[in-house]
């Protein structure tokens, strides 16, 4: 029950287009980690927003954070983003089994076209 | 020689939308025709998640269509909706309710549908499909989501093992 709970508090957490643009630039960092400062210049918006939005993701796991001096780097935590991955991946998987069969269709739909456009 | 086509990549724009795009070898008219044609759709619209048993489809803008599965883990399950735009080649706007078994939702029951807003789109004779998604709520929308999670894994496997080597055998 717990695990379905994280699973559904980082769904929600990443739904946010904000926190999306946070987890983005983190996995697009060259060190793979960012002080909030990085954050407020990448994202264009107030430190107090940034804050509040990295204070979210560390709750659900989607971040971890260190202490590097004064400094606080974020980071990605791919585990805690992974059930999320997984969840889209099996819609996805559900709809590319409809489509392989849907190609199979317009092949046939194909050939009929191509006989009536050709007659033997 | 199996034709290339695309990947379904779903990807989910906000809280209320989920898309879901792909590429098909075959030119829009045929595509909107496997959409929206009862004997077509009966071929592929299931999936490896059951087998259609009924597909109705009034195929006019305010036409209804419904669709009844015999769900490989479960009950059938019928899913309903309500045509609202029709661009033959071009465009289907319509919605749709999922009847959930237990729910008390029946056929014409219109509350709490999701819209699916299929766009075709022509790519040198290819077709590139976008259809989007779109819910009043994001409890909807994760239920929708979360609808693929009714097919056990291992089931899908197996099949896509079955579907790979009846390739072969007609590749040979």
């Amino acid at each position: 029950m717990a695990r379905a709970a994280t699973t559904t508090d980082a769904f929600n957490a990443v739904a946010e287009p904000r926190r999306r643009q946070i987890l983005d630039a983190l996995a697009g960092s060259d060190r793979g980690e960012l002080a909030v400062n990085d954050l407020v210049i990448a994202l264009g918006i107030a430190q107090p927003q940034v804050s509040k939005h990295l204070r979210v993701l560390r709750e659900v796991g989607a971040v971890a954070v260190r202490d590097v001096g004064r400094q606080r780097l974020y980071r990605l935590n791919g585990v805690a983003l992974k059930p999320i991955h997984d969840w889209v991946k099996r819609y996805e998987r559900t709809w590319e089994d409809r489509f392989e069969q849907l190609d199979d269709v317009l092949a046939e739909l194909q050939q009929e076209t191509d006989r009536d456009r050709h007659p033997d | 020689m199996p034709v290339t086509t695309g990947t379904a990549k779903v990807t989910l724009p906000s809280d209320l939308q989920i898309l879901i795009t792909r590429e098909f070898d075959a030119p829009r008219h045929l595509v909107y025709r496997a959409w929206t044609t009862p004997e077509l759709v009966e071929r592929w619209w299931a999936g490896h998640q059951g087998k259609l048993r009924s597909v109705d489809i009034d195929l006019r803008v305010g036409g209804r269509w419904r669709y009844v599965m015999d769900h490989a883990e479960g009950p059938e399950i019928a899913f309903h909706g309500v045509y609202r735009e029709l661009v033959p080649g071009e465009r289907i706007v319509n919605t749709e309710v999922f009847e959930m078994p237990g729910s008390g939702i029946g056929p014409e029951d219109d509350d709490n549908a999701a819209l699916n807003i299929v766009t075709l789109v022509d790519v040198d004779g290819r077709t590139r499909l976008e259809l989007m998604i779109e819910t009043d709520t994001k409890e909807l929308r994760d239920i929708i989501l979360e609808s693929g999670m009714e097919v056990g894994m291992q089931q899908q496997f197996d099949i896509l093992d079955q579907l790979t080597v009846s390739l072969r055998d007609t590749d040979g």
